[in-house]
């Protein structure tokens, strides 16, 4: 579990994150929601600590982040595991090495040992084998999107950060993707951040979802209270679409 | 306030590339491909230049010293130490700045936009560790050999000269580059060689590293790491010269 309480943030003077508190449960997909500038990204890299707060605490199963030296967040950080945006695969490596890396910098099995869990992690997000020699490049934003999360969950982490795990990928594929997501969390006990846009995403896994308003928590609830919701700035930003605006009404 | 500022900011990347690999075998790893890719696939470049500049200087020794009262040696002796001195470690790396640094702030700059280090930071890898040090210790590595090489090179060019033309003949220029040879020009050349490796690699994996934005900003960090490093290379140049041949 992750527990942030009363975090501040501001850049020049310029009031980001503030007074934030929440707990993102174990086992659950947990989703931090927002229009863009609303302070969901600036969230997710505090809690990650790529950006130190100002104020506050932020609790991995009660080891408060901010407390940290360096060495302790890097043997931190070794239970965490993360989707960026663009995947971030390593290009001068291949899809297989690029699973194994985290294996081979902080595990002490052998090659053959990391060779049969790295497959394993690719052949859990479905990945052909084909694939497996390939370099990222050569291979489709979808696919590349598993062997990040296949390379995330390689060292068996207990935490999970998506950073809009979609984007840029078609519906479809999107959905796969959560699916894979929401599998991986349940099946392995991990805490997953999601930060996303996706409104699909949000009403296909949002277990526990935080709504981040102008820097300030507006809303937090899951994916089946949120239709019945009465905040405005939350039914303007979800419920945008006319196709969403139906889907509400069928709900209510 | 922005030189303070950007030595700053060099000075903790240091700090934090300057430290024992997390990992030696990872370490070694890279280290052989960055030997490769920044020491060998330096070496035509090298040859070329280094060929060229030895016989251009031999040529225009040549015509410019046509004085009766000088020995017909002098050629080959000035192309020598020219090349010593100067060409073979100074020219050399300035030009080396252009390939190698560009490549380093290039390379671990679209590593930074494209979200790479993050990924490794996140992994807790110490991602200047890992991305920077294997650099500098490989270019720092291979720099003597290379301007040892030039120096040959540039030498051979200078003969070729006498092989190929009248302007010289071969036992003069080859009398020339043995008189009064002073090993110790050889020995100063490879220090500078040595601190001019160091500026190369660390100055340009520096802009790199703190390369923000697009593609854009990967060629301003690449061209920045190019500048500052020549830059720096005349500048240490000359203390090095002071220090050592004053």
């Amino acid at each position: 579990m992750i527990e942030v309480k009363n975090v501040d943030k501001s850049f020049d003077g310029n009031h980001v994150l503030k007074n934030i508190s929440a707990i993102f449960e174990t086992g659950k997909t947990n989703m931090i929601i927002g229009q863009s500038g609303s302070g969901k990204t600036v969230l997710m890299k505090s809690i990650i600590g790529l950006h130190r707060i100002d104020q506050g605490r932020i609790e991995y199963d009660g080891r408060n982040l901010p407390d940290m030296r360096m060495r302790e967040i890097r043997i931190l950080r070794r239970e965490v595991g993360m989707l960026f945006q663009g995947s971030a695969l390593f290009d001068s490596l291949s899809v297989l090495e690029n699973v194994m890396y985290p294996l081979e910098m902080f595990s002490p099995v052998s090659k053959e040992e990391m060779t049969e869990r790295a497959i394993f992690c690719l052949k859990h997000v479905n990945l052909e084998e084909k694939a497996f020699h390939l370099a990222p490049s050569e291979i489709s934003g979808g696919m590349q999107k598993r062997v990040a999360i296949a390379r995330a969950i390689a060292l068996q982490p207990k935490y999970l950060f998506c950073d809009e795990p979609n984007s840029g990928l078609d519906p479809k594929t999107s959905l796969i993707i959560d699916k894979l997501i929401h599998e991986i969390t349940h099946e392995f006990k991990i805490t997953t951040i999601i930060n996303s846009h996706d409104m699909n995403s949000v009403m296909e896994i949002g277990e526990n979802i935080i709504f981040i308003e102008k820097g300030e928590k507006a809303w937090q609830g899951n994916n089946k209270d949120i239709f019945h919701v009465d905040n405005e700035a939350l039914n303007s930003f979800v419920f945008a679409s006319e196709l969403f605006k139906q889907v509400k009404k069928a709900n209510q | 306030m922005s030189l303070l500022n950007d030595t700053g900011m060099y000075i903790l990347l240091m700090k934090r590339v300057l430290v024992l690999p997390d990992r030696w075998k990872m370490f070694f790893r890279q280290f052989p491909k960055e030997l490769e890719k920044l020491g060998l696939q330096s070496l035509p470049i090298v040859i070329i230049i280094s060929l060229f500049i030895g016989a251009i200087m031999t040529i225009q020794t040549k015509l410019n010293t046509s004085n009766p009262l000088l020995p017909t040696y002098s050629t080959g002796l000035v192309t020598r130490d020219t090349l010593l001195l100067e060409f073979s470690s100074t020219i050399m790396c300035l030009i080396l700045a252009g390939k190698v640094g560009s490549n380093i702030a290039s390379e671990i700059g679209t590593m930074r936009i494209t979200e790479q280090i993050d990924a490794l930071e996140i992994m807790g890898v110490n991602s200047a560790n890992y991305l920077i040090l294997p650099k500098v210790i490989a270019f720092v590595v291979m720099m003597p050999f290379l301007v040892i090489f030039s120096m040959a090179v540039g030498l051979l060019g200078g003969y070729c000269v006498g092989v190929f033309t009248s302007i010289i003949t071969t036992a003069d220029y080859l009398t020339g580059i043995q008189y009064a040879f002073i090993p110790y020009y050889v020995f100063y050349s490879v220090v500078k060689s040595l601190v001019f490796a160091f500026i190369i690699s660390s100055v340009s994996a520096a802009y790199g590293y703190y390369a923000r934005g697009g593609a854009l900003d990967v060629g301003k960090a690449s061209t920045n790491a190019v500048v500052n490093s020549s830059i720096l290379i005349l500048f240490f140049n000359l203390l090095i010269t002071n220090l050592m041949l004053n």
